[in-house]
């Protein structure tokens, strides 16, 4: 097959990348290192890989990688650290909504980006903005609790 | 009864300790661990539901680019055992080959190759030669009994390593059953009797991370498994005698784990990677895929119950009687336990002097089942309680004061918790704490109960409906199931606690964190939590069972205690005090005369001063009752008679937990299981094609719920005190999920005044009862 060499800022740093026609976004990110980006389904249906690609919350499992030639990624790695966690990460582990964690990080891009553009969501919003995210830990509520906490701090984006 | 005890650190929701690390996306679970060399696995599976395999070729397989092994049953050692994660002997047959001449469902084992890249592995498949010939599928119980049935479990090895009925020619996993009283007289003799038979579907636990394992082999040649796993221990042993090899030369380590829910009570990848590290040198790595997952991997056991029951006027419940059925697909694993909990995790939440049980494990051709939080229980509360729900309609009494009327309380026994064990008889207990009356109050109360009216009262389109059912579980399995813990002491005054409790996301480290805590006179930001690996952690039967709280948290509590006397110990020597005039608190030790010493410097002293040692210890646990966690549960939904859509408006979830440990964790294991049991009661079921393959096996047809579906949920932690617990705890993870499918059920009667048999209640089967009505 012809192997195809991408570009992207991936978390504000320009990567480089040689890939297969058919490879999947989900599966180059995963190999480089971000291990955030979750295989849940790998049919985009359940968020767990979820990232942001120019502003919009997007599956990378149903993405081919060069689709993301020259365009703008982030994954989870990019929005917090240990020294400095992203507000709605530290609402997360305070309101106890990390259960067992494998859909957190795609919830949080989903969160982000609908935030990133909101920050003051409707709940109708907010509900659509993190349909496409299943958890089956939580029932949602602590996650639903973290979010809405961020909004009213101000802390959204 | 609830004790007043001064807690600093339990009772506190604390933060759950590695919540930051997996909101920040960091390497922590299996895959994460995957080097880029790792070889890929992908399996062969049976594509038909029962069949022999005459001929199988793997030669070609073998050559193609980037393979490295190729197994089949012409290549693996057969040593029959039980794929389930549970105590030894298990109490399930021993029924499963590595790979074996035979298949028994779709989505059984053919073979597996690992090869350089996944794609090569699957090009290998492709060319891998199986003839088969084909057997009559057994696709219900019904046609699993009959005289005639083909035999689904011919092979001469299988049996059941405990003394219980096994007959696999008749496809009979086990059998098991008690009687109490006279009941049939009972039944006879009621003011009214009730005789109705109820279908709990098949459902799958679903964690986001399916399954997935790792194997390498260590400088030594041990084999070492990096699995998601909520029983490494058992995982161990399994493989051990899968394999064929000793249990030294087996290390098992869980890290994260991406939810279990029970699906994970299994050994159902290890022995795979395990062989072909073992065969490579490799590090080998498979991961199933969503569809695998649905198809092969475990789910809940659908369970045919026939409920009969009898009432007097009054309100006294005279007989109580359960016959089930548990499909227990091509696997026996788990369907004796499964089904022995749908009667003592249920039957003996009413008072009841007439008891009947009697209940039959069959194997058919079909997916299997498993452990599945809620385990048996979820089936049969959905059919008593729905009953219940009737009894009290028939004799005019409000079904909540019905329940208030009838339900267990402290200091009750029941017959059923002597007569029914898992796989043995069970263990005389009397209930210590229970708060399930101020559970009913508060739930009717949260929920508005006194708004209910009759369903005869209610006309047009949309009608309203509130429902309610009351629901107990268990904490542990007594006299069998020990956990166990070390707690090692750091010159900083911070603490080793080593569990083989294995946390699946539930925050059992952060609980049993916060129980050595307490229990040594320190803060949780002093714990260092390790679980679990088999060559580090102590022994510990692993996440099941709702025990990990109760059980594992006292074998911790214990050893806390035995650490803090010999930091006492320490401080004595260094005060010149005797011992029993010192005090902890603070991570420090007070003497009576207002002398101190720090924790960090009684570590110190310990280990570099004088009489040096390392302070540690541990310490094992075994329980000698399975306390019943209590709950009450509430639902209020809108049905459209048009459609059959149901609408929830409302949720109110009470449970007593005992002491909860960490507030916020107990209400989020009540808050996901009360989702779960929402979707359960709702959408999620296992449609099947005539050759008995799933065919919605994909989360865009098996229809979990996101958060646009969720309902105004309230959950109310009820406390009491469990004397028996650490600290008064009791467990919360299981019996939340057990509520949903009979208040729906409850509430659709009060909406329209049908009851259902059968759930998902999906529109079109709401819809049939309400046409089925009018006739």
């Amino acid at each position: 097959m012809n192997r195809k060499t991408i570009t992207c800022k991936i978390n504000g740093v320009q990567k480089e990348f040689s890939v297969d026609p058919d490879t999947r976004l989900q599966t180059v990110l995963r190999d480089h290192g971000y291990a955030s980006v979750k295989f849940g389904c790998g049919e985009g249906a359940c968020g767990a890989c979820t990232i942001i690609m120019n502003g919009e919350a997007v599956y990378s499992c149903i993405l081919y990688a060069f689709q993301a030639d020259g365009q703008e990624i982030w994954t989870t790695e990019g929005v917090g650290s240990l020294d400095k966690p992203h507000p709605f990460q530290q609402a997360l582990v305070e309101e106890g909504a990390v259960q067992c964690g494998f859909c957190i990080p795609g919830m949080i891009m989903s969160a982000k980006a609908l935030l990133d553009r909101e920050p003051e969501p409707s709940e109708e919003e907010i509900r659509l903005s993190m349909d496409g995210n299943i958890c089956r830990c939580t029932g949602y509520e602590k996650i639903w609790t973290a979010l809405h906490k961020v909004i009213a701090q101000g802390k959204g984006h | 009864m609830m004790k007043k005890e001064a807690f600093s650190v339990v009772n506190h929701s604390v933060l759950k300790i590695d919540g930051l690390q997996l909101a920040l996306g960091r390497k922590s679970y299996v895959a994460d661990l995957k080097p880029s060399d790792a070889l890929h696995v992908k399996m062969l599976w049976s594509p038909h539901a029962h069949a022999e395999i005459t001929s199988i070729d793997i030669s070609k397989a073998e050559t193609m680019p980037g393979v490295c092994c190729v197994l089949c049953h012409t290549n693996t050692p057969r040593n029959i055992h039980c794929t389930a994660g549970q105590g030894f002997p298990e109490p399930s047959p021993y029924d499963t080959f590595m790979f074996d001449k035979k298949v028994r469902y779709v989505g059984d084992r053919v073979a597996a190759v690992a090869a350089e890249t996944p794609e090569q592995a699957e090009e290998a498949l492709k060319v891998i030669e199986v003839t088969y010939k084909l057997l009559e599928p057994v696709f219900t119980v019904d046609r699993a009994l009959e005289p005639d049935a083909p035999i689904i479990h011919d092979e001469p090895e299988a049996c059941i390593p405990i003394p219980v009925p096994y007959e696999p020619e008749h496809n009979i996993v086990a059998k098991v059953g008690m009687e109490s009283g006279e009941f049939d007289q009972a039944l006879a003799e009621a003011d009214y009797s009730f005789d109705y038979t109820y279908e709990t579907p098949y459902a799958q636990h679903c964690p986001i991370e399916t399954y997935i394992s790792m194997a390498h082999i260590d400088a030594r040649g041990r084999v070492v498994i990096e699995t998601s796993t909520q029983v490494p221990f058992h995982a161990r042993r399994i493989v051990a005698r899968t394999l064929g090899i000793p249990v030294r030369q087996i290390r098992v380590i869980k890290p994260r784990i991406g939810g279990g829910f029970g699906s994970k009570q299994e050994m159902l990848l290890e022995d795979v990677v395990a062989l072909m590290a073992l065969r490579t040198g490799r590090h080998v790595f498979w991961q199933l895929t969503r569809a695998e997952n649905f198809r092969t991997g475990r789910t809940r056991h659908p369970i045919r119950l026939r409920i009969r029951t009898g009432v007097q006027k009054d309100g006294t419940i005279t007989a109580l009687g359960m016959d089930a059925i548990n499909n227990t697909g091509a696997y026996g694993g788990h369907g004796l336990t499964v089904v022995s909990c749908c009667g003592s995790k249920v039957l003996p939440l009413y008072r009841c002097d007439n008891i009947h049980f009697d209940a039959r494990v069959v194997y058919t051709n079909l997916p299997v089942g498993g452990a599945y939080r809620g385990f048996g229980a979820t089936q049969a509360f959905f059919a008593v309680e729905t009953q219940i729900d009737e009894m009290a309609e028939a004799i005019g009494m409000d079904p909540l004061v019905f329940r208030q009327k009838n339900h267990i309380r402290s200091g009750d026994g029941s017959p059923v918790f002597q007569a029914l064990g898992e796989g043995k008889e069970g263990t005389p207990m009397t209930i210590g704490s229970c708060a399930l009356d101020q559970c009913i109050i508060q739930g009717a109360a949260a929920i508005g109960w006194e708004r209910r009216t009759p369903h005869t009262e209610k006309t047009g389109r949309y009608r309203t409906g509130i429902g309610m059912c009351c629901l107990m579980q268990g904490s542990s399995v007594p006299e069998i199931d020990m956990g166990a813990a070390a707690i090692k002491m750091n010159d900083d005054g911070s603490f080793n606690l080593t569990i083989g409790a294995t946390d699946l996301g539930t925050g059992s480290d952060t609980v049993l964190g916060q129980i050595a805590a307490e229990a040594l006179h320190t803060t949780i930001e002093q714990m260092i939590v390790y679980s679990s690996d088999t060559d580090l952690t102590p022994f510990d039967v692993g996440a099941y069972a709702s025990s990990t709280t109760y059980l594992s948290g006292e074998a911790v509590r214990k050893a806390a205690v035995k650490v803090l006397n010999q930091i006492l110990g320490v401080a004595a020597e260094m005060l010149e005090v005797p011992v029993e005039s010192l005090e902890a608190r603070d991570s420090t030790a007070f003497s009576a005369d207002g002398r101190q010493v720090t924790y960090s410097e009684i570590c110190l002293y310990a280990l570099y001063q004088k009489n040096q040692f390392q302070i540690m210890d541990s310490a094992s646990h075994i329980t000698h009752k399975s306390p019943p966690p209590f709950a009450a549960h509430f639902v209020e939904l809108e049905l459209d008679t048009f459609t059959g859509r149901i609408k929830l408006i409302q949720y109110v979830a009470t449970v007593d937990c005992g002491t909860a440990i960490n507030p916020k964790l107990a209400e989020g294991q009540t808050e996901g299981g009360v989702m779960n049991g929402l979707s359960y009661a709702l959408t999620e079921q296992y449609l099947f094609d005539s050759g008995g393959k799933m065919t919605n096996a994909s989360f865009h047809n098996y229809h979990i719920w996101s958060m646009r579906d969720k309902p105004i949920l309230k959950t109310i932690l009820v406390p009491s005190y469990e004397e028996t617990g650490p600290f008064g705890a009791k467990s919360v993870s299981e019996i939340c999920i057990n509520g949903a499918a009979p208040a729906i059920n409850n509430a659709l009667f009060n909406a329209a005044g049908i009851r259902l048999r059968e759930f998902p209640f999906t529109p079109e089967r709401v819809w049939n009862a309400l046409q089925e009505k009018k006739k």
